[in-house]
């Protein structure tokens, strides 16, 4: 069920560039289990796209099957939304992208959704760099089935009642940076602070940007023995690249010394700055990334941050050097070749 | 049938090794009768192969206008070894075998109702081409022309021709003519040319071109103002998806920015072809998929999604053979069920059936406007044969005042002057709502969901607001019903209609039903009223056409009477009455059969 909140705005809330409040940025009353980790990560969108000053109804808003992507229900209201069939969604966003490319698409999937059933169509839209930002909430199980281990349960993490996981997992990030996806970050839903900037940075990105969010589900894999608990998950998080994001027009307010950041600017000439908290990484080192992920995990530790960023990249729509006027907004006469051109054409048929 | 009347009036089989070059020879040779002012079809018999299999073409010649397989063979050009002895057997008594007598072969002699004509193909292209490909491609030329001796056929009429196709290349101009030259040389030194089977020319063709359907299916797409198709490589659906790419390449680069003002995604599967079918006009693009039954298996779950959703959306069913994998590169008529009922639960599609590439042009335009009108998947049942075969078609037109007619859709000034917008209501009584795009006024945002949903486009799991809109749906599609294309329906001209008997079919049997029906009349056997049907959900004029027979007889191609079925279903027809006229061995339908069937059944009828 979804619940409509009741729409009182404080006089006093803040309002961003275009006089919107955070309140413009809800959706429905969530009906995820209370404490829920995906509900965190809604919240942080709603607060990424308040602070970028984007208009609800130019964001469309994608999902496939399972709790994830109920989630856009719960955010952005005033955004068109798709919740489509299991593992599909990709090919949505795919071709709502072909249709418009002139609105802002985010994603939502889960593990079950992303890597086992739509495995295929999240490798293809990776492939074809769908100019889009793409969440996995990822909790390594089942939810609304009562708690099947996911293709992201790590080997050895055991279940509620004790069975342990005996496959290895597939872990998206890695999957992704080997796939050639341009944007890649992991985040915590257990850490809002630091999901805001890396959403920005990723809604900013000319291209498909991959957030991978542990976000533990509480019903089924939040017990002692589970690898994707908030416990374990606070315990083995490493956080090797801090993202702070601003646009344009804003200086960079931070507490570290600009003198710590790498600056990276986007199509749009906003910037990324990130924060080595780990010296020896280098997210636009693409060998490099990969090495450095792949030795922590086998550390059992979750390496979180922007892991890798290629700029400057061509999406699908330069690939395929379509009109920079979205398909569905072309008027006809532009589309119909008229009756001479077809009497021409079928002069070559006789 | 004498030889005096078989002017203009017989049929060629080539048999050929696949991948040879004998297509190219074999298209001059049907473009060279068409030149003539003859009516002319050919149909391709190829294997699921890229080379070295046996590959059929059938030539039919018929100055009447009979477009479809008539069931006789007149002349086999054997070209293939391995096909020699079936090739002989086929073959009309009285027919003419030409083959490449470079090696003799004594079984050819077997039938003494036949005439064999050898012509050392191979050993004359041996001696007179350098390069081991020209050999072989040569051999195939040289039988043409053989035959322009042999049939008679104007030989001014294939120089232009070869003149168009190798105007730019003056040397394989010259090996071509040459080629010729040497067949035909022989076949006026040898044998008593013309043959029986003779061309004379005429003025029949005139105002028609030589088309297949599926490139007409794709400038259709064009003209509809198609922007988006997603697709997966089938046979025999993929020559669709390629028309339209080649025609939107010289017709949809914008000339002021060179920008492409069409997008074709070639997708990792036919599950993300329709899924990016599906988002692309969710987004108010008009956007089209191709494929064949396979296909349309893996496209279910998505086709319920976007019928319960009601989301626009058009698909090419290109049939092949099924079940399974089948034969991929022989015809049938065999999704009509499959397409109807795509995906689980209570889900109904509108299908429309072409007979012909000319409906497979104008039934583009109509699957979109009716898919955005109703908001719904609309599925264009055509076939191999229809699709993949070159057809004598009048020309087509096109108006140029043609509309696009996008459907209910609100925009943003409709919106403001609204309270509040709920997707899924029945606003003007016809159960068709109104829906908006993304990305236009946030007053207009709604979750498409496949989910239980009400009529305000919230999620449900009450009854009654579930019942609401599946009911609405049903309603819908009675809606429908009226605004596809009506059934053609023929009644006999000359003689008292013959009220006992009629035919209902679709699509592709239409050529030989039509000649059928004159063949029986002349015949004396029974004077055939005829409905075919053009779409699906049928209306009240194909139940009215039915109750006026004692029988019908149904002719589809399929094993199971899929469309009887379907009639018998949907209108609540008693299936006693609806009597399966069924050819499904992977070949176009023939006059040939539906005669024998017919008569066989009327016969059967008079004894009881």
């Amino acid at each position: 069920m979804s619940f409509i909140k009741p729409k009182i705005t404080h006089p006093g809330l803040p309002r961003n560039d275009i006089g919107l409040s955070i309140r413009d940025y809800e959706g429905a009353l969530s009906t995820l289990c209370a404490g829920c980790g995906h509900d965190s990560i809604s919240t942080a969108i709603m607060q990424a796209y308040f602070e970028l000053s984007l208009e609800p109804h130019r964001v469309a808003k994608v999902s496939g099957i399972g709790c994830s992507s109920k989630t856009p229900t719960y955010f952005l209201g005033g955004a068109h939304g798709f919740n489509s069939v299991h593992g599909r969604m990709p090919s949505i966003a795919t071709g709502a992208n072909a249709g418009n490319r002139e609105l802002q698409y985010i994603g939502v999937s889960g593990d079950g959704d992303s890597l086992s059933i739509g495995l295929g169509q999240f490798a293809h839209a990776i492939r074809r760099n769908i100019n889009m930002i793409y969440l996995i909430e990822n909790n390594g199980v089942y939810g609304l089935t009562k708690g099947q281990f996911s293709a992201s349960a790590d080997k050895g993490s055991t279940a509620k009642k004790g069975e342990a996981n005996p496959y290895s997992p597939i872990d998206p990030v890695l999957l992704a940076i080997s796939l050639g996806c341009t944007f890649v970050g992991r985040g915590f839903s257990g850490d809002k602070a630091h999901l805001v900037p890396l959403i920005k940075s990723a809604i900013t990105h000319s291209g498909f940007a991959l957030l991978d969010i542990i976000s533990p589900c509480v019903t089924f894999n939040d017990h002692e023995g589970s690898t994707k608990s908030y416990a374990h998950t606070r315990a083995h998080m490493r956080e090797t690249v801090y993202a702070d994001f601003t646009s344009q027009h804003e200086e960079i307010v931070s507490q570290v010394s600009p003198g710590e950041y790498k600056k990276i600017t986007m199509h749009d000439g906003s910037q990324v700055g990130f924060k080595r908290v780990d010296e020896q990484y280098d997210p636009t080192d693409r060998l490099a990334a990969l090495t450095y992920i792949e030795e922590h995990r086998a550390k059992g530790e979750v390496v979180t941050g922007l892991l890798y960023l290629e700029e400057s990249t061509s999406d699908m729509h330069d690939t395929l050097g379509t009109s920079k006027q979205a398909m569905s907004t072309l008027p006809y006469e532009k589309l119909n070749p008229g009756a001479k051109a077809l009497e021409r054409i079928q002069n070559r048929w006789r | 049938m004498t030889a005096s009347n078989k002017t203009n009036d017989f049929v060629i089989k080539l048999a050929n090794v696949n991948g040879t070059g004998s297509a190219s020879a074999n298209g001059l040779l049907m473009k060279s009768i068409f030149r003539m002012g003859i009516p002319v079809t050919g149909k391709n018999f190829f294997p699921s192969n890229i080379q070295g299999l046996p590959t059929w073409y059938e030539i039919r010649v018929s100055k009447d206008g009979y477009l479809c397989r008539s069931g006789r063979i007149d002349l086999m050009i054997a070209m293939n070894a391995e096909t020699y002895d079936d090739d002989l057997a086929s073959l009309s008594p009285g027919g003419y075998l030409l083959y490449d007598s470079t090696w003799p072969r004594k079984n050819l002699s077997q039938r003494t109702d036949v005439t064999v004509l050898g012509i050392p193909l191979s050993s004359m292209c041996n001696e007179a081409f350098e390069s081991a490909r020209a050999k072989v491609l040569m051999k195939n030329v040289a039988y043409v022309g053989a035959l322009v001796a042999l049939l008679n056929i104007d030989m001014e009429v294939v120089k232009t021709l070869l003149e168009e196709t190798f105007g730019t290349k003056p040397h394989l101009m010259d090996a071509n003519m040459q080629a010729i030259g040497m067949g035909y040389d022989y076949a006026k030194e040898h044998f008593s040319c013309p043959l029986p089977l003779t061309l004379e020319s005429m003025d029949k063709t005139a105002g028609h071109v030589l088309v297949d359907g599926n490139t007409t299916a794709g400038l259709g797409a064009v003209y509809a103002g198609a922007t988006v198709t997603s697709w997966y490589p089938i046979t025999p659906s993929t020559s669709l998806i390629d028309a339209f790419s080649i025609f939107c390449k010289q017709l949809r680069v914008d000339p002021d920015t060179g920008e492409n003002n069409y997008c074709v995604i070639q997708a990792e599967d036919e599950l993300a072809a329709i899924g990016m079918v599906l988002g692309a006009n969710w987004n108010g693009a008009r956007a089209f998929t191709a494929t064949s039954g396979p296909g349309v298996s893996l496209m279910s779950e998505f086709l319920g999604l976007a019928y319960y959703a009601e989301i626009p959306a058009v698909l090419y069913d290109v049939q092949r053979v099924s079940p399974s994998t089948g034969m991929p590169t022989r015809t049938q008529q065999c999704d009509i069920i499959s397409a109807a009922y795509a995906s689980h639960g209570d889900t109904k599609h509108v299908l429309l059936f072409p007979a012909d590439p000319l409906d497979c042009f104008h039934m583009s335009q109509q699957a979109f406007d009716l898919a955005e009108q109703l908001q719904t998947p609309v599925i264009v049942l055509t076939d191999l044969d229809i699709g993949m075969n070159d057809w004598m078609i009048p020309e087509i037109k096109w108006d140029d005042s043609y509309v696009p007619s996008r459907g209910k859709v609100y925009d943003a000034n409709d919106l403001k002057e609204m309270d509040a917008f709920y997707r899924y209501l029945d606003v003007d009584g016809d159960a068709i709502p109104y829906r908006t795009l993304p990305g236009v006024d946030a007053k207009g945002a709604y979750f498409v969901r496949g989910s239980g949903h009400n009529k305000y486009g919230g999620y449900t799991e009450k009854s009654d607001e579930y019942k609401d809109v599946v009911d609405r749906l049903r309603r819908k599609f009675d809606t429908a019903a009226n605004m596809v294309p009506q059934p053609i329906i023929q009644t006999e001209r000359n003689t008292p209609a013959n009220k006992d008997w009629a035919i209902v079919s679709i699509g592709s049997c239409d050529g030989a039903i039509r000649e059928a029906r004159d063949r029986l009349n002349a015949q004396g056997v029974a004077n055939l009223d005829y409905m075919r049907l053009q779409a699906f959900p049928f209306n009240e004029q194909v139940k009215s056409f039915i109750d006026q027979y004692e029988q019908i007889f149904v002719v589809e191609q399929n094993r199971d009477a899929q469309l009887r079925q379907l009639l018998s279903v949907e209108l609540e027809i008693d299936p006693a009455l609806l009597v399966p006229l069924l050819s499904y061995d992977g070949m176009p339908v023939s006059s040939d059969f539906i005669v024998e069937a017919v008569t066989a059944q009327i016969k059967k009828g008079q004894a009881a």
